[in-house]
């Protein structure tokens, strides 16, 4: 922060919290350390939600048909994000966007990598909406969404 | 609707950094529109605030403001959150029949808060959201894209809605950023995530912003130009932005819902004025057609005809927007601020020469307009 001309009272807060995964997510992310995605079916609207869910936000009903979702996917947008806040997943310039998995009925946001990003016309070129990804793997595993490394376009 | 609630007064600092203390320029707001009515704080009913923790960087943060927003040992509530949605609670305490003087005040400090983004990442799922950087930004950036994918929007049109904005906020001496700006200026501003462009997003100001509302007989009796209160809507879809369409969204729910309370049934007809809020310039093209002021995928063709502008047959954000002027938390009620004074006829400069009659304030937060509320007021 730069400095003001008039008084200020500068400070920063930081503070551990400790929130519980709980069952559902417990198993989705032990599943990205298998190189699995995981999503849940429900079975009223017959949607596949990745990653899983225990009940259906739009039914309002318990969901708990586990089905294993391709680690491919097309995409259906995404930016090139160039600038800077807090708790970014690493330095910009990087890509990220929502992936609809084959299997899935709804879309995964996650980032986009493993291609040249220094000149945003190619960028575009190799990013066409519908552009067929698939996932990269981290090589250590923690049971993290970033298991996941990034998709790439294949 | 049981009693008809009326807008007496509003006031509002300038969006540009504040050197002020917050708990003090609070009061100096409230008791701004509590002069210009004419009232003590006896007269104050009762007082609904608008903030939020995270940005005010003070845990409960009424408690530290509450007496300055004239709410001293008053029964007064407060919305973390959207600040239109304040608007709303206070008028529902008035149709109670309990109240007759409402005072709503909506509170932000851009000035002393960390960038927007570093607070709206917050807002996302911390497990699978958080790690990967998810912000309001990049998921607008997403929209956008889509946007101009799916009807054929272009770069400039969406540009069109800076330059328009920016050039109204020269007129207002509320507003924090203004300037005569070309397409081409817009675009070339540095690609923040495209395809947003810098000057395609909102900056982050001050705004405290208060409305004193009252029932209609004590309206009548406090003010000769009343500003009523016709119809109110809001919605929120799902927080997993995979699970919905971002260009389906739930502002046409919220808008269908403050139009049916308004009685109107043609808005292209209907509305004479908007004050949109577009943190970011293409939003203002896709929320003016899901409130219906033009048909879908027309938004482009919208800004292209000129009947936005602030001399056009349906001006919207003739104050400048949020692209000039974004205090987070307040920028809903800013919206309706503007409204109110449009309708008053005390919008100075920038005052719309139309007949007015009705007129929608909107405010959204969240990722891809995750939360929305309409307010449509009328003379
Ligand atoms: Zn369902």
């Amino acid at each position: 922060m730069s400095k003001k001309e008039y008084k200020t009272f500068d400070f920063e807060l930081s503070l551990p919290y400790r929130l519980a995964y709980g069952p559902t997510w417990t198993r989705f992310f032990e599943g990205l350390q298998e190189e699995k995605i995981f999503g849940t079916k429900c079975h009223q609207c017959n949607r596949v939600l990745v990653p899983a869910r225990s009940f259906c936000p739009q039914c309002f009903v318990d969901i708990d048909d586990w089905v294993q979702v391709s680690n491919e996917g097309t995409l259906v947008t995404w930016a090139l994000i160039s600038f800077e806040f807090y708790n970014q997943p690493k330095k910009p310039p990087y890509a990220a966007g929502l992936i609809k998995l084959d299997g899935a009925d709804v879309s995964m946001f996650h980032l986009v990598d493993g291609f040249d990003m220094n000149d945003l016309d190619k960028v575009k070129e190799t990013l066409p909406i519908g552009r067929r990804v698939k996932a990269v793997w981290s090589e250590e595993k923690k049971g993290h969404i970033l298991d996941i490394k990034y998709f790439q376009p294949i | 609707m049981t009693t008809r609630v009326g807008i007496v007064e509003v006031a509002q600092s300038v969006g540009s950094e504040s050197k002020d203390n917050l708990y003090e320029e609070i009061y100096k707001i409230s008791k701004e529109v509590l002069d210009k009515a004419g009232l003590s704080i006896r007269d104050v009913d009762t007082a609904v605030s608008a903030s939020s923790d995270i940005f005010t960087g003070i845990s409960c943060a009424n408690a530290y403001y509450w007496d300055s927003t004239a709410a001293f040992l008053k029964n007064g509530s407060r919305q973390d959150g959207e600040s239109l949605f304040s608007f709303y609670y206070a008028a529902m305490r008035i149709m109670t029949g309990h109240y007759n003087t409402a005072l709503v005040v909506g509170i932000c400090r851009g000035s002393e808060h960390p960038e927007t983004d570093s607070l709206t990442t917050l807002f996302g799922d911390p497990f699978s959201q958080r790690p990967l950087g998810l912000c309001e930004t990049v998921v607008a950036a997403f929209q956008m894209r889509l946007y101009m994918e799916r009807y054929g929007i272009t770069e400039e049109q969406c540009a069109k809605v800076a330059v328009k904005n920016l050039g109204n906020a020269l007129r207002n001496p509320y507003a924090h950023r203004k300037r005569r700006y070309t397409v081409e200026d817009i675009l070339n501003s540095q690609r923040i995530a495209d395809p947003l462009t810098a000057k395609q997003c909102a900056p982050k100001s001050d705004g405290i912003v208060a409305v004193l509302l009252a029932s209609e007989e004590k309206t009548k009796r406090l003010t000769k130009k009343p500003v009523w209160f016709k119809g109110f809507g809001c919605s929120m879809d799902t927080f997993s932005i995979g699970d919905k369409d971002l260009l389906g969204g739930s502002l046409r729910d919220a808008a269908s819902r403050a139009y049916k309370k308004a009685d109107i049934s043609d808005p292209k007809k209907e509305i004479d004025l908007a004050e949109v809020c577009e943190p970011y310039a293409f939003q203002e093209l896709l929320w003016c057609e899901h409130l219906g002021l033009c048909d879908e995928g027309e938004g482009g063709k919208l800004i292209d005809s000129g009947r936005t502008q602030i001399d056009g047959d349906i001006p919207v954000n003739p104050s400048g927007g949020v692209l000039a002027n974004n205090p987070y938390i307040s920028r809903g009620l800013q919206r309706l601020v503007e409204v109110v004074l449009q309708l008053k006829g005390q919008a100075g400069e920038r005052q719309v020469e139309n007949k007015m009659k009705t007129a929608i304030a909107h405010g959204t937060t969240g990722f891809a307009g995750h939360c929305h509320a309409v307010a449509i007021l009328g003379v």
